[in-house]
């Protein structure tokens, strides 16, 4: 964590929440005065917390008991043997609600809890981080407020179902393009009226100081578990890591533990939607400019007059046009690459992941499948069979079920699919 | 082309200014520069122009409505500097109220300069702190332009007084922990804060003028806040007079005046 300085690394945040320094730095904190003193107990809160042995063993209890953690490191051998290398699946979706977002939610509600508050709220897009939100809530005992956009709510709406099971008020947000970003205004509207008695679950490593480095710390058990599994097994760190990056928080959580091993290369896949030569995409870091969104200053996909642009995805949890500032400065330094990944690819990735290991992985996830098999053919060609490389599988495809049966056209009980040998 | 003298003659005159919000763009380009320039002529001492925005975190539904229909008809960067200068050329001080990122993308020296060249008074950021503005605080120095950061009823008095050295015309005050809307009643908050914040002018020995915003619709709200406040701010109130009247701008104009007049004599006598 990063008042530990085992958990330090060369690419964390200044005491301002600055990547890379003041100049020409990423992230920061732009926003309203009235949440400033908000930010600051945070911050404050999450220093001593982190500083806290009692803390942080608590936090590890209820990761490893309720949160189903550490997750485990598998070896997928049949994609392993498509692809002619080894690659390894960090199972976060096998964690408690189905996604990595539990680790951070569990993380946040603890420190709420430290804090004294007694309402949270929380955006989402896809609905993970909402349900993993109103787990938490009902977890600790706390009031639970979700914001998604109304196009959201209705393409995910098992998992409204479910956060209303949990407890939480769920508002559906009408304004802009009713999709993630907008909610995330509307969560800070309502904290900006609430501050002092809310606390806001925010749902990625974005957003102004100090979400993005608290985030990644409640995040970053995923490197370290994934680190100390493939050196146990294998004696040896992978060649490559990667992850899908939306706003950036399940990708971070993994990267934070490479960031100073230079001979791991580093990956995250962006979603491209229909391309990044066409206006529907949410490659940020692709195609985005540098520009401040949601408190923070990082790459945002906006036009000449810095008014955001509307991202798409087929994956709500990656329509998100920003994205975390550590990234971007990971970015911009080079340490870590980032690629775009189409629908089509990420759902091709859904499906052969599906039929060759027999797990179906989130939308999310199946854009880091995809982009890290393309990637580990390269790979396998450079260093042959021994090659690594470790991906993690954000969350489980269950949410997204709607979206694959659309997708494929399936449902039919008399259809006969591909063999997935041939 | 700063807003201090106004404040200093309303000073002068034992009232309060009154500074009237519209977002540029809003009904339409030119609708909305017919609109301020009703405000003008109705009382309003000092004109805020807002710069639409795809992500207004501070601002409520009667706001974001009005931008929205201004972004969505087309309203760009440029036709908000149009604005100021139209506006400006009546002689009132005109002050752009942005949010960062279309200053950023447009570039802060270039977005300075051509501002000056419109007439504009300065700038009102509502997510941007002078801690995390010194691009800004250059530009506007060097281009002799109002840096007005805002306090809010949860500003320690470290950032109290951070922030009220950093501002040249006046201080926000934010009245509410909220977004903007018109309010039945005025904050208790606003007062302490108004106090507060006149202390640590007090100290530094500025004299600069707090201005209060957030909420205020009605005369007898505005006599109240000017009681203790040196310029009390009205954004929303003036753009629902316009939106309850989408297809008789006529109408919609009359309202506006008619609103205008009222805030401008509660600002003149008091509570």
């Amino acid at each position: 964590m990063t008042t530990h300085p085992e958990h330090t690394t060369s690419f964390d945040a200044d005491a301002r929440g600055w990547f890379g320094g003041p100049e020409t730095g990423w992230g920061g904190r732009f926003m309203p005065e009235a949440l400033i003193a908000a930010l600051d107990e945070l911050t404050v809160a999450w220093h001593e917390a982190m500083a806290d042995p009692s803390f942080v063993e608590e936090f590890d209890t209820i990761l490893r008991e309720y949160g189903g953690l550490p997750s485990p490191l598998y070896y997928a051998e049949r994609l392993s043997e498509k692809v002619g290398c080894r690659i390894l699946l960090k199972r976060e979706d096998l964690n408690h609600t189905g996604a990595h977002k539990i680790r951070n939610v569990l993380g946040q509600a603890l420190l709420t809890k430290r804090m004294g508050k007694t309402r949270v709220i929380a955006e989402t897009g896809a609905g993970q981080h909402g349900v993993a939100s109103a787990t938490a809530a009902a977890y600790f005992g706390l009031d639970c407020t979700v914001y998604m956009g109304a196009v959201d709510t209705r393409r995910q709406a098992l998992n409204v179902a479910r956060m209303h099971l949990l407890g939480a008020k769920v508002v559906p947000v009408e304004a802009g393009s009713a999709t993630l970003k907008d909610a995330i205004n509307e969560a800070l509207r309502d904290w900006v009226s609430s501050v002092d008695h809310t606390a806001y679950l925010f749902g990625t490593a974005a957003g102004p100081h100090p979400f993005p480095s608290m985030v990644r710390d409640f995040t970053r058990g995923i490197g370290d578990e994934a680190r100390a599994q493939c050196l146990e097994r294998y004696g040896v760190l992978p060649d490559a890591i990667a992850a899908c990056v939306g706003g950036g928080s399940n990708a971070i959580g993994l990267f934070a533990a490479f960031l100073d091993d230079p001979e791991v290369a580093i990956y995250g896949f962006e979603a491209a939607g229909d391309g990044v030569d066409t206006p529907r995409h949410a490659a940020t870091l692709h195609s985005g400019a540098r520009g401040v969104l949601h408190g923070a200053r990082t790459f945002v996909l906006q036009d000449d007059d810095g008014q955001t642009i509307e991202s798409h995805s087929i994956s709500a949890g990656l329509d998100y046009p920003g994205v975390g500032p550590q990234h971007a400065h990971l970015s911009a330094t080079g340490r870590a690459t980032y690629l775009p990944v189409t629908d089509a690819e990420a759902m091709d990735a859904l499906q052969l992941l599906s039929r060759t290991e027999g797990i179906i992985p989130a939308i999310e996830s199946s854009h880091a499948i995809a982009g890290a098999l393309r990637v580990a053919a390269e790979l396998a060609e450079e260093k042959g069979p021994d090659a690594t490389m470790l991906i993690n599988l954000s969350g489980r495809g269950d949410k997204d079920m709607g979206t694959v049966v659309e997708w494929f056209g399936l449902g039919d009980p008399d259809e006969v699919t591909e063999d997935p040998a041939k | 082309m700063s807003t201090r003298p106004v404040f200093d003659k309303a000073r002068g005159e034992g009232r309060a200014a009154l500074v009237g919000y519209l977002p540029a763009g809003f009904p339409d380009v030119p609708g909305g520069i017919d609109a301020i320039k009703v405000m003008v002529d109705s009382g309003c001492d000092v004109i805020e122009i807002g710069l639409p925005y795809t992500d207004p975190v501070m601002d409520g539904p009667t706001i974001q409505a009005a931008a929205l229909q201004a972004l969505d008809n087309g309203c760009r960067t440029a036709d908000v500097l149009r604005t100021v200068e139209a506006v400006a050329a009546t002689g009132t001080p005109t002050l752009v109220m942005t949010y960062w990122n279309p200053v950023e993308a447009y570039g802060v020296e270039r977005f300075a300069t051509d501002l000056a060249a419109a007439g504009g008074a300065g700038l009102i950021t509502p997510d941007l702190t002078p801690d995390f503005a010194p691009e800004w605080i250059a530009a506007a120095d060097a281009h002799d332009l109002d840096k007005v950061f805002l306090v809010a009823p949860s500003s320690t008095e470290d950032r109290v007084a951070m922030t009220t050295a950093a501002c040249r015309g006046f201080v926000y005050a934010t009245a509410v922990m909220g977004v903007t809307g018109a309010r039945s009643t005025t904050s208790d908050l606003a007062g302490p804060l108004v106090a507060r914040t006149k202390a640590a002018i007090e100290a530094q020995g500025t004299g600069l003028p707090v201005g209060v915003g957030l909420g205020v619709s009605t005369g007898d709200q505005a006599a109240e806040v000017g009681s203790y406040a040196d310029g009390v701010i009205v954004g929303s109130a003036f753009v629902r007079a316009l939106l309850d009247h989408p297809d008789d701008r006529a109408a919609g104009l009359r309202a506006l005046g008619a609103l205008v007049e009222e805030l401008a004599e509660g600002v003149r006598r008091r509570a």
